[in-house]
Parts: structure tokens; C-alpha cells; sequence
């Protein structure tokens, strides 16, 4: 069994069922990535996971017990979220809001070790941050801002990452800083990342492990995104006629939506018209 | 000192104790807190009946001669220590209750704890006629009350800072309209009993109100200090608090209560008192520009914001006996339109 996996899950905000009976483990030392359309329910599988959405019924285990039954500062030193929206409250610096990391690690009267300024000032460092440790959050761009709440997270020491979307509000170049930021972690420090993206062909050239979702919350493929995606399934699953060829960069598979003329032609409705509001 | 984080580290006993502490803050509080010794110097030495610090001292030793000793113990300590303790058990309230709903306006005399606990009040006042302790018990169980709706009516899957605001104001405004009807109902000298009551006031107050705003301020104090650092990082949003192993519920329920109960019990010490939960905190955060809630300071600067105030009154207004709730509202409404104007601007950083 993996470190962190889940069975039999029924997700739901009060009435509105998002999955039900769904499976999932997260594969050890993996750049995991979550994919699907809208509103099926992949954010909400994070939450599950990262325990801030308590499932209808079934369960999520981390390291073999159920991660309910943890306390949570023991789950805080274990598994890390970056959730989707995070405040950072105003007035605080750099430093400060990455040293907020180490809670989980502090006491009432232990509040900032030696051991605690190496690890934020190692976090730091590693998303290259460190230089803005002085400045307010307030004052940074929005890429410098999602380094500093990675750094934050890494802070917090924990072998598994969990983040939901990292890369919405960044531009592309951004985008990309990011998400090589998280594959330098997994390649380097031995991190297992699980992240919620929408950009399919990002989603394929960095994951190590891709779990693609359909709507209803039901899982439709996962494994090695070279081996998962073809365009059968990206037509099936988003309702998207494409072609899928190989990234000429990394070989990794990359999407190519079809042309919208030919797609009227050839395809007729294939799940277009069926989808189209998704 | 210490490259990344702000503020000065300090461990003894090779690292099994280490705080950090912040060098700005300290300044502050130290400042705020001779500046309240001050003030009470004054209120205790001045007035009608002059009197050398020594005497005071020797009076609050109970060693001291008849006059001195009356007027001491009997006239303006009991008076002082109460404006001191509701300031600073208001302020405490405040700061809390802005930090957790992420809102300025999110303070017990805006969202209707102060308002309800008046209800409490005047219901005992005009219905039973009742004493000054349960006219207090009454301000007490009105403000819970109030408190009780206002979180049941905001809560759906938690409770969300934003609308437990809006879902006060309307609850305040609920309570003021229930609060002059009640006034429309009672006998002429049942309503200038409430009307008394409801202005705010620190005259004329005795031990018995020192004993049950210290006894509160005593217990609750601590249990909000205790649970200061797991405020401070629900200021982050609830889910990366609980991401980073904060009990968020157990958390914000506990420092709900402590809000509530402080407020409560002030305003049943002194009657409601406007403004020093609102603006104590905020001006507190602005002294030590500190990006989490200092309570201590800002308890620091409640106290001394209602101790001045009601200072002010008794020297410059010696013979209208006025009350300080008519002071710190001149001031905290002042105050307000000038944190709304300066926000307005884009200036004010904190919301």
C-alpha cells in the first residue's frame, strides 16, 4: 500500500454528491497530477485527501491509519497543502509568512529553534525567495507571491505535498517557473507531489503519474500520461475532438484540439455539443 | 538577531526555551503602559479633593486617614480599576472577534453583542424592576443570547467572517429597535434608570464591580493568550490554519467564547460602551505595525483609552457627571470616519 491512498469515497457539499465510491492511491515519490474538466470533482478529491473535506462515507489513510484519526499537527508534519486561495495577512514580510510553515513544529515556548530558522531559511532558498525575506508580501507580483507560500509549505517539512491548482492567476512564463520549481523538488528532495491542474499538456509533460477524472467524479484513466493520453480519451473525458502528438521538446504527449471546420465536417457532434457548457 | 524572520530571537537553556520577541511591540506596550500609570496618577491624586501621591499610597496600603482613605477606596479606585478593566476586556473582545471575522467593523459593539446585552438589561430594568447585580446578569445572558443567534443564523459549513458581520449588524439593529420600544413602555423613572444604564458609564462604581471584571479578565486574559498563535494563523484563511495543524473549529470556537464572555461581562460592569472594542485594536496594530493581533497591547491601550476618557470627563466636565460612554463614542466616532475616509483612500492597510 502507498503512503497515502483512499477507498470507497462519496464526496459531498451538503446535498450535492461530487463522487461516489471512488478508489484512489497516490503512487510513493510521484509527481502525481489530477486532471479533468470542470466541476468533476478533482479539487474536491484533493481536499478529501489533504483532509479538509471529511468524506460521506469511506476513507483516506495516511501511512496505514485513517487520517481522521490523527491529530492535526501529527497530519500537519506528515502531508502539506497549498491551498487554492490563501490570505497572507497584511502588514506581514516574507520571512514572517514562511516562518508560519514551522507551526506544526513549534511549542507555546519553543516558538523559533535554530532548527526552525535553518529549515525556512533553506525553504527560502530553494524557491529563491530568499533575497525577499525583508520585503511585504503585499508589495510582491503574483509568481513571487506563489513561491513564497511553496516556501511556506516546504517549511513545514513533509515528504508529501498536496496543491490545488498552483498555477491559476499566473501568467505562462510563471506558469512554467512554478511548475519546474515542483519538479526540481520531487526530482531532488525525494517529495511526493500531488497537484490539480487544468492545462492538460503541462499536466502531461510534468507528471510522473496522471489520474484523469470525468465528470461525476469517476476516475477514467491513470498511470504514465504517455501511456494514459490518447485522443479518445481526451474526446471521451473534456468532449474535445483533438489530435494528440508527441511534445517536440520533452516527447511527452501534447494535445492538439482540432481544427473548429473540420470538426463540424468529420466529427459532427461528437460530445461538442453534448459538453460544450462544462 | 536573526536574517529571515523579523523581530529579536531569544533562547536560553541551549534552545529548549526560545521566543521571539518584537522589539516594536515591547516599545509599544511599555510606552502605552506608563502612559496608563500616568493617567491613573492623575485620576487617583487630582480632582475636588487633592491629594499627594504618598497619600494614595498610604490609602491603598489601608493606612490612610479618613478623607484620603474615603476618597480613595471608596470614590475613584473602585472607579478607576473598573475603566481599566472593562477597557481592556472590551479591547481584548475586539481584537479577537476583527481578527477572526478578517473584518474591522467585526467588533462586539458594531455586530450587536453590546446592543443585545443592553436588551438583557432593559428587560430586567422595566419588566422586574430589578437590582444593579441583575440588571448586570441580564446585560450578561442578552449579550450570550445575542452572540448564540448571530452564530447559528451565519453558520453553513463553518462560519464565514463576512457574513457572521453582516448577520451582527442586523442583529444590532434589531436589538436597538427592541431597546426603544422598551423605552416607550416603561414609567418615567424606569426609563431614566435605562437611559442611565444605556449611555455607558463607570460612576459611582463600587468593588463588587472591580471583583467580577477582574475575576473575567483574570480568566479569560490567559485562555485568549493561550490561543493568540492559533489566531494568528487563522488569519491565513481557515484552510491553510488547518492545513498547518490548527484545531481550526475547537480553535475559533474557544476564542468566540472568550470574545463574547468578555464583552458581555464588560458591558455589564460599565453599561455598553462604544468604540473602545473597535478602535483599541486597530490602533494598537497601527503602533506596533504588526501583521498578528497583539492582544496584550491592545488591551494595554483599551485600558488606557476609557481610564484617559473618563478622565477627561471627570476634569473637564466636573459638575455634569457625565458618562464616559458619551466620551469614547465623541471619540471613536471621530476615530471611524477616519479610518473609513484614510480606507477609502487607499491608504489604510488594514481592513
Amino acid at each position: 500500500m502507498t503512503r497515502l491512498h483512499a477507498e470507497g469515497l462519496t464526496l459531498a457539499y451538503d446535498q450535492a454528491t461530487v463522487a461516489t465510491d471512488l478508489g484512489v492511491s497516490i503512487p510513493d515519490g510521484s509527481f502525481t497530477v489530477i486532471v479533468g474538466p470542470n466541476a468533476c470533482g478533482k479539487s474536491t478529491l484533493l481536499k478529501a485527501l489533504a483532509r479538509m473535506l471529511k468524506p460521506k462515507s469511506g476513507g483516506v489513510y495516511l501511512d496505514g491509519n485513517l487520517i481522521s484519526s490523527y491529530r492535526s499537527r501529527e497530519v500537519a508534519r506528515r502531508l502539506g497543502l497549498l491551498p487554492q486561495t490563501s490570505i497572507a495577512p497584511s502588514g506581514i514580510t516574507v520571512g514572517d509568512l514562511v516562518a508560519r510553515g514551522r507551526y506544526p513544529h513549534q511549542k507555546l515556548l519553543r516558538q523559533w529553534s535554530a532548527e526552525d530558522e535553518a529549515v525556512v531559511t533553506e525553504s527560502m532558498r530553494l524557491t529563491g525567495v530568499l533575497e525577499l525575506a525583508p520585503r511585504l508580501v503585499d508589495e510582491l507580483s503574483g509568481g513571487q507571491r506563489q513561491r513564497v507560500w511553496l516556501a511556506m509549505v516546504l517549511a513545514q517539512q513533509t515528504s508529501i505535498l498536496l496543491l490545488d491548482e498552483p498555477t491559476t492567476f499566473l501568467d505562462i512564463a510563471h506558469q512554467v517557473e512554478v511548475l519546474d520549481l515542483c519538479a526540481d523538488l520531487h526530482e531532488h528532495k525525494g517529495h511526493t507531489l500531488v497537484a490539480v491542474l487544468h492545462d492538460l499538456n503541462q499536466a502531461c509533460r510534468y507528471a510522473t503519474h496522471l489520474i484523469v477524472m470525468r465528470p461525476g467524479g469517476e476516475i477514467a484513466a491513470q498511470g504514465d500520461p504517455s501511456e494514459v493520453v490518447t485522443a479518445e480519451l481526451v474526446g471521451d473525458v473534456f468532449g474535445l475532438p483533438c489530435r494528440v502528438i508527441d511534445d517536440p521538446e520533452t516527447g511527452t504527449p501534447l494535445i492538439v484540439p482540432v481544427h473548429r471546420k473540420r470538426r463540424s465536417e468529420d466529427d459532427g457532434p461528437v460530445a461538442v455539443h453534448e459538453h460544450a457548457t462544462l | 538577531m536573526s536574517a529571515v524572520v523579523t523581530g529579536r530571537v531569544v533562547r536560553i537553556r541551549r534552545g529548549l526555551l526560545s521566543v521571539r520577541v518584537d522589539g516594536r511591540a515591547l516599545t509599544v506596550g511599555l510606552g502605552v503602559a506608563v502612559a496608563l500609570v500616568v493617567v491613573m496618577g492623575i485620576t487617583l491624586t487630582t480632582g475636588e479633593y487633592e491629594l499627594s501621591v504618598t497619600d494614595v499610597l498610604k490609602a491603598i496600603a489601608g493606612q490612610g486617614e479618613g478623607g484620603a482613605d474615603f476618597v480613595v477606596n471608596t470614590l475613584r479606585l473602585p472607579r478607576l480599576l473598573t475603566a481599566l478593566l472593562v477597557g481592556a476586556a472590551l479591547a481584548v473582545s475586539g481584537a479577537i472577534l476583527q481578527s477572526l471575522t478578517g473584518n474591522s467593523l467585526g467588533s462586539p459593539d458594531v455586530i450587536g453583542f453590546n446592543n443585545g446585552a443592553a436588551t438583557g438589561a432593559l428587560l430586567v430594568i422595566i419588566v422586574t424592576g430589578g437590582s444593579m447585580v441583575q440588571v448586570a446578569t441580564g446585560a450578561l445572558i442578552g449579550g450570550i443570547v445575542s452572540a448564540v443567534l448571530i452564530y447559528l443564523l451565519a453558520f453553513t459549513r463553518g462560519v464565514q467572517g463576512f457574513r457572521f458581520v453582516l448577520i451582527g449588524i442586523g442583529i444590532n439593529a434589531l436589538a436597538l429597535s427592541v431597546n426603544s420600544y422598551l423605552i416607550t413602555r416603561a414609567s418615567l423613572y424606569d426609563a431614566l434608570t435605562a437611559q442611565s444604564w444605556l449611555v455607558g458609564s463607570v460612576n459611582s462604581r463600587g468593588w463588587e464591580h472591580v471583583t467580577a471584571a477582574a475575576l473575567a479578565v483574570a480568566v479569560l486574559l490567559p485562555l485568549a493568550l493561550y490561543h493568540a498563535r492559533p489566531l494568528a494563523m487563522l488569519e491565513l484563511g481557515d484552510a491553510s490554519a488547518k492545513a498547518l495543524g490548527v484545531g481550526v473549529e475547537r480553535s475559533k470556537a474557544v476564542l468566540i467564547v472568550v470574545s463574547v464572555l468578555l464583552a458581555a461581562i464588560a458591558t455589564a460592569a460599565a453599561g455598553p460602551i462604544w468604540f473602545v472594542a473597535l478602535a483599541a485594536p486597530q490602533l494598537a496594530r497601527r503602533l506596533t505595525r504588526s501583521p498578528a493581533p497583539g492582544l496584550v497591547t491592545s488591551a494595554l491601550v483599551g485600558a488606557l483609552l476609557l481610564t484617559a476618557g473618563d478622565l477627561l470627563i471627570q476634569r473637564v466636565f466636573p459638575t455634569a457627571q457625565l458618562p464616559v460612554g458619551t466620551a469614547t463614542g465623541c471619540l471613536g466616532g471621530l476615530y471611524l470616519i477616519w479610518l473609513l475616509a484614510s480606507e477609502w483612500r487607499g491608504k489604510g492597510r488594514y481592513t
